[in-house]
Parts: structure tokens; C-alpha cells; sequence
């Protein structure tokens, strides 16, 4: 059977009065580039953040890879997990952010290997050897022993995807990973994350990217007000919207 | 028409500051009035004060005051941690602890806690160990357990504990929010977090005001005089009350003061240095490399800054 690596039924999301979330259903596959796009302040990242539980969700059921996120069935009850287990379940999916929210007392090389030496408890030989591939891999090898202020915006989110590749994820969020950057540095971003996809991570990416989502996503859903306006191919969704609410999104940033 | 090129490099005048020296003048009369009523007034005793300067009880005392100005400002940095770690605990109770303890200690005088701990026999005079409302395995004479150094270290570190959990709590909540987000999402736990991430960033904000701690401590303790702690002000009270001498000897105790003070002002300036690293790369200098810029600034000439300080600001790397 293919359990899918991320279903969303109902997902409700408040904050005090304020409802996000009202009513998320969706299905990410395995192997599959997720694109998350619409206004801002439509919940899109309020739902990314829900999956790995660094929000709690407040009706529907939400699970990766078969598992409820942030609690536990048993039997027709529903459990909160503890803070630890949350956390075990947080080791598999990588997170990258809009404002890359690297350790900036670390180098490059520390921020990319803390947490598989202090959460996987790692051998740090091992961990080192890896980190250095995965620096290599986007392409920062000669400044694995810089300091993050010393780095360009595009080079911090580079090391960010790396840092998050390190904990060997299953599922990758990308929380518009390249709105704060320089125009001239979105590429060299995108160049890593469009090699990952290549390589079969899945993905969910949150972006204004629209480029980069008809290009390298396999899906893509339309969110506005905490609601999925629309859900498709990205050709067919950015081509031909059929929601008057995508048309009038899309006019405004294509 | 053409302009001439102004290729060689200005030769202005420079702005006179004739306030500055006007400022200048009044003060050095001042301090010139000050200096000669010091050194030809009699009642200063300059004698007495430079015989009592390293008198054997003077030097005990100094050091007692050292002592323990670093082992009540350890216990108040510790126990504040903890105490900014558990007010900003999720936990309501603990959190709640926090804060009755900050609101108390915070709330009373320290001399009076003082005092207080001084005299905790009255109000309990044996403290026991064993099961609560059971049976007790040992049990101690409180005066015996209380003494003098431990009323003072009690009184002085639990009172400086609040105010370094609010200090850490400032320096805890300066700590940019995604810094959490991004190591939970690696799956760090909060305790993790804490130690690995949040206090080594807080610390650049926590370092400053406990420098200023420390230094107000150093002169703290010597309220502890009350409780008979024989440190600096304790024993220079116990030599005035036999000479008389009282100014001379206020004078030496304010010359140590004053030498331990300036000492911990600078160990202040190189940890802040230190720490400052996250910021920026810019470095304030140290006192001789402002001596050296302040010569130079004598000879009339643009002082070069120290070139290696202002390079790289941004890493020079887009």
C-alpha cells in the first residue's frame, strides 16, 4: 500500500479569534515537489509549520508518512505527545526558513553538524565527513569555517538546506525559502533545491517562485484565506486558472 | 572653461573649540583648589592613611571583600539563570516560583534580609534533615550552621539572584524567535536549545549589566559589616572605633574600593569585547590603542584607523 508522505484532512488553525487554517485537505506523495502558493496572510505557512508540529493544529488530522503529527491514537482516543517525542518526530523532517535563522556563534561547519552529534548523538568523525559532503554539495566547502554574518544571503541558505539535509530528513519544508534575498541571488538557491528534487527528496515549498514551481513541481495547490482555492499540475494551475481568486493572484505577480 | 582638478588631499582649517578650552581652564583651577586643600589640611592625615594602607587587618579585609563579592555573585549568576530559565518555563508552577521568588527578594531591603538570615535562629533554632512531617535523621544548632560568612552569603546572593534573573531574562528574550524555531525543528529539545543556542547568543546581552553588578556587589558587601563579617568596611570601622581616625581610615577603605572597582571596569571592557563578536567585526579599542590614536590626533594628522578593524565588515564576500 503507498501511504502518502503527508495527508491533511480538515486542518483547522486558530490564533486566539483569528482563524488561519479552515479546513486543509491535501495529499503530498512520496518522492514529490510540493508547491504552496497565494497571498500573504493565506495560512500557507502557518500550515507548513503545523506539520512539524511547531504548530498544533486544532480539528482535522494531520499525518507524515502514516503517523499523526503531535499526537498518539489509541483505540478512539487521542493523545498529545511529550515535548520529547514531538521533537524525535521533528528529526526526520527538515525546515528551511525564510530568514535562514542559522546559529550565528557557530560556524558553518558547527550549525550543519549540531544536531546530528547532540540530538542522533552521531560519532562527530562521522557527522564531519558528512557535513563536509553536504557543504560540498551546495557548493560551500571553502567556507565551512566562516561565521554566518560573513556569508551572502544566498550562501546562508544554502548552508540552511545543508544543515537541514544533515539530520538525513525524509521530507523537506521550504518556507519561501528565497523571499528575503537578493533578485541576484535567488538562483543559486533554487540550483540547490531544484538538484534535490532531482534527487528525490520530497518536498513541500511554500514560494512566489512561479518559475520555479511550474518548472521542478509536481504539484501545486492555491491557498487564500486558510482555505485551497485551487490544486493541480503548476502548467495547468498557472496557466489556466479556474478560480477567479487564482486569476487575480496570479496577474498581480506573474 | 575648465575647473581645476582638486587631485591632492585638504589641507583645511580646522573648527576651533573655544568652549573646550574655556571648559578646560575652570576645571583645572578646580581641581588645582581641590588638590592643595587636600595635601595642606591637616585633618586629612595623609600619615595615618599611608600607614594604614597595608595594615595587616586592612589587607584581611580587602581580601575577605573579594572573596566574597565572587562567591555571592557566582550563586546570584547561577541561581538567576535558572531563575530566567524557569519564569519563561511553559510550566506554570515553576514559572510562577520564579516569580514569587524575584517578587520577594526583589521587594525587601538587603540589609534587611541580611539581618534576617543573621538572626534566622530566633526563629528557627535547629534545622533538621529527614522525611517532612516524619521522623528526622540529623538535625543542626542554626547558629552554629549560620555563621557571619554564611548570613552574608545567604543575604547577598539571594538578593543579587533576582536581579541577574531579570537580567538573564532580558538577555533570554533578546534571542531572536526563529534561533528556537530552527533548533526544534532539528529536533533539539528545549534544554538543548537553551544551553546550546539561546544563552551563548544572550550572554552578549546578559555580560554588560552583570559587569555593573559585580562592581555594585563589590560595594554591597560592605553592608555585611552589620552581621560582624570581617571584610574591608568591618574592619576599618573596627580600627576607627579605637583610634578615632575616622576620615583617614574611611579614605583608605575608599582607596581600596576604588583600586578593586577600576580593576573590574576593565576586565568588563575585554569581556564585552569578547563577546561583542556576533555583532560586527568592529572592535572599540582597548584604553593603549586610544592612547596611540589620541597621540597621533596631537601631530594634527588624520589618525589611520587600524586598518584590520574595518575591513571585512561585511566578510567582503558579495
Amino acid at each position: 500500500m503507498n501511504i502518502p508522505m503527508v495527508k491533511s484532512e480538515g486542518v483547522h488553525k486558530s490564533f486566539g479569534s483569528l482563524e488561519v487554517l479552515k479546513g486543509i485537505d491535501l495529499e503530498v506523495q512520496r518522492g514529490e515537489v510540493f508547491c504552496i502558493v497565494g497571498p500573504s496572510g493565506s495560512g500557507k505557512s502557518t500550515f507548513l509549520r503545523c506539520i512539524n508540529h511547531l504548530e498544533k493544529i486544532d480539528r482535522g488530522r494531520l499525518s507524515v508518512d502514516g503517523e499523526l503529527v503531535g499526537y498518539r491514537q489509541h483505540g478512539d482516543k487521542l493523545y498529545e505527545l511529550k515535548d520529547r517525542d514531538a521533537a524525535k518526530k521533528r528529526r526526520e523532517i527538515g525546515m528551511v526558513f525564510q530568514r535562514f535563522n542559522l546559529f550565528p556563534h557557530m560556524t558553518v561547519l558547527q550549525n550543519v553538524m549540531e544536531a546530528p552529534v547532540r540530538v542522533r548523538k552521531e560519532p562527530v568523525a562521522q557527522v564531519r565527513e558528512r557535513a563536509m559532503r553536504l557543504l560540498d554539495r551546495v557548493g560551500l566547502v571553502g567556507k565551512a569555517d566562516a561565521y554566518p554574518r560573513q556569508l551572502s544571503g544566498g550562501q546562508q541558505q544554502r548552508v540552511a538546506i545543508a544543515r537541514a539535509l544533515a539530520m538525513e530528513p525524509k521530507l523537506m519544508l521550504f518556507d519561501e525559502p528565497t523571499s528575503a534575498l537578493d533578485p541576484e541571488l535567488v538562483g543559486e538557491v533554487l540550483d540547490v533545491m531544484r538538484q534535490l528534487a532531482v534527487d528525490g527528496m520530497t518536498m513541500i515549498v511554500v514560494t512566489h517562485e512561479m518559475g520555479f514551481a511550474r518548472e521542478v513541481g509536481d504539484n501545486l495547490v492555491f491557498m487564500d484565506d486558510g482555505m485551497v482555492v485551487e490544486t493541480g499540475r503548476p502548467r495547468d494551475v498557472l496557466n489556466n486558472p479556474s478560480h477567479e481568486r487564482t486569476k487575480a493572484f496570479l496577474s498581480k505577480v506573474l | 572653461m575648465t575647473q581645476p582638478l582638486h587631485t591632492e588631499s585638504i589641507k583645511a582649517i580646522p573648527v576651533r573649540h573655544r568652549g573646550r578650552w574655556v571648559a578646560t581652564a575652570v576645571i583645572f583651577v578646580l581641581v588645582a583648589m581641590f588638590i592643595n586643600m587636600a595635601v595642606t589640611n591637616p585633618n586629612f592625615e595623609w600619615d595615618v592613611i599611608a600607614a594604614n594602607l597595608f595594615n595587616n587587618m586592612i589587607l584581611r579585609g580587602v581580601w575577605a571583600t573579594i572573596w566574597i563579592t565572587v562567591v555571592a555573585m557566582i550563586v546570584g549568576i547561577i541561581l538567576g539563570v535558572v531563575l530566567a530559565v524557569m519564569r519563561l518555563s511553559p510550566n506554570p508552577l515553576l514559572s510562577n516560583v520564579a516569580y514569587g521568588y524575584i517578587w520577594f527578594f526583589r521587594g525587601t531591603p538587603v540589609l534587611v534580609q541580611l539581618i534576617f538570615w543573621f538572626n534566622l535562629a530566633v526563629l528557627v533554632p535547629n534545622i533538621s534533615l529527614g522525611i517532612p512531617f516524619g521522623p528526622t535523621f540529623v538535625s543542626w544548632d542554626t547558629n552554629s550552621v549560620i555563621t557571619p560568612f554564611v548570613a552574608a552569603l545567604l543575604g547577598l546572593a539571594l538578593n543579587e539572584a533576582a536581579y541577574m534573573a531579570e537580567i538573564s531574562r532580558a538577555g533570554i528574550q533578546s534571542v531572536d524567535e526563529g534561533q528556537v524555531e530552527a533548533s526544534s525543528a532539528l529536533g533539539m529539545s528545549r534544554a538543548q536549545t537553551m544551553r546550546r543556542i539561546v544563552l551563548p547568543q544572550a550572554m552578549r546581552v546578559i555580560i554588560p549589566p552583570t559587569g555593573n553588578e559585580v562592581i555594585s556587589m563589590l560595594k554591597t558587601t560592605s553592608l555585611v559589616s552589620v552581621v560582624a563579617m570581617p571584610e574591608l568596611f568591618y574592619n576599618t570601622q573596627q580600627i576607627y572605633a579605637r583610634t578615632y581616625q575616622t576620615i583617614p581610615l574611611l579614605i583608605v577603605a575608599s582607596i581600596w574600593y576604588l583600586i578593586l572597582t577600576s580593576v573590574l571596569t576593565t576586565g568588563q571592557f575585554y569581556i564585552e569585547r569578547h563577546y561583542g563578536r556576533g555583532s560586527s567585526n568592529e572592535k572599540p579599542p582597548t584604553f593603549l590603542q586610544r592612547l596611540r590614536l589620541n597621540i597621533f590626533r596631537f601631530h594634527s594628522q588624520p589618525p589611520t584607523p587600524p586598518s584590520s578593524t574595518l575591513l571585512d565588515a561585511h566578510g567582503g564576500v558579495r
